[in-house]
């Protein structure tokens, strides 16, 4: 079950784990604004074929524009 | 959308997943830096002043009038320790009052904004409700900075040109 975390783990885990940040977002959202450092995979592409990019050694952390 | 990423990456196989599920909205309302093709200068963040003095519960008002005289603001944060803010003291609540403490003295529960907040919708909230500062704090309630209606204005233009 994947861990829901808070903006200061997600700082700790990028700093300390080189975690990847993954947004879900639709490109064009994610073109307009998204976290340093992050990539995109819209949630309607991840398959196996967009994840080939990631490191399965490093944690992933996956966030769209906000929990509603 | 974030935990149903987040369990299909499970599914595929990844290991440590984990779910920012507060997102770039909740990253953006504490300020921090966001890369892209939008234009952060239409953010409050780009425009709020730092320097509005702030005080504890327990300050006595003739203090508090010194450090409005030393700045030249009209207003003061009250702010606990963690800056969170709890009150706000305007100049014409201190006249005649000097025997007060800073609690007795403020307005409690003042309105705020996000550094995230557009200036557009800033500035329709200011006028309707005929407000000339908005105080900008963390979703938390810690007190970032001030927002004046003059900056939001001049800001606004700006971005128009």
């Amino acid at each position: 079950m994947p861990r829901s975390i808070e903006r200061h783990e997600l700082q700790r885990l990028l700093a300390e784990q080189k975690a990847q940040l993954v947004e879900v977002l639709p490109a064009d959202e994610y073109a307009d604004e998204h976290l340093p450092g992050a990539i995109n995979i819209p949630l309607k592409q991840l398959d196996h074929a967009t994840t080939r990019r990631l490191d399965r050694a490093r944690p992933v952390i996956v966030y769209c524009y906000d929990d509603q | 959308m974030s935990p149903r990423a987040a369990s299909r990456l499970e599914s595929i196989g990844f290991e440590q997943v984990y779910d920012y599920a507060a997102g770039k909205a909740d990253w953006g309302s504490f300020g921090l830096p966001l890369d892209g093709d939008a234009d952060s200068s239409t953010r409050v963040g780009a425009h709020l002043r730092t320097d509005v003095p702030t005080c504890r519960l327990e300050d006595r008002l003739p203090e508090l009038c010194r450090r409005l005289d030393e700045s030249g603001w009209e207003t003061c944060f009250v702010v606990n320790d963690d800056g969170v803010v709890l009150g706000r003291i305007g100049r014409a609540a201190i006249r005649g009052r000097q025997d007060l403490s800073a609690e007795e003295a403020m307005t409690p529960g003042p309105s705020t904004i996000r550094p995230s907040a557009r200036l557009e919708d800033v500035a329709e909230r200011m006028q309707r409700q005929s407000l000339t500062t908005l105080p900008v704090t963390t979703p938390d309630g810690r007190l970032v900075g001030l927002v004046t209606g003059a900056d939001v204005e001049q800001a606004r233009a700006g971005t128009k040109r």
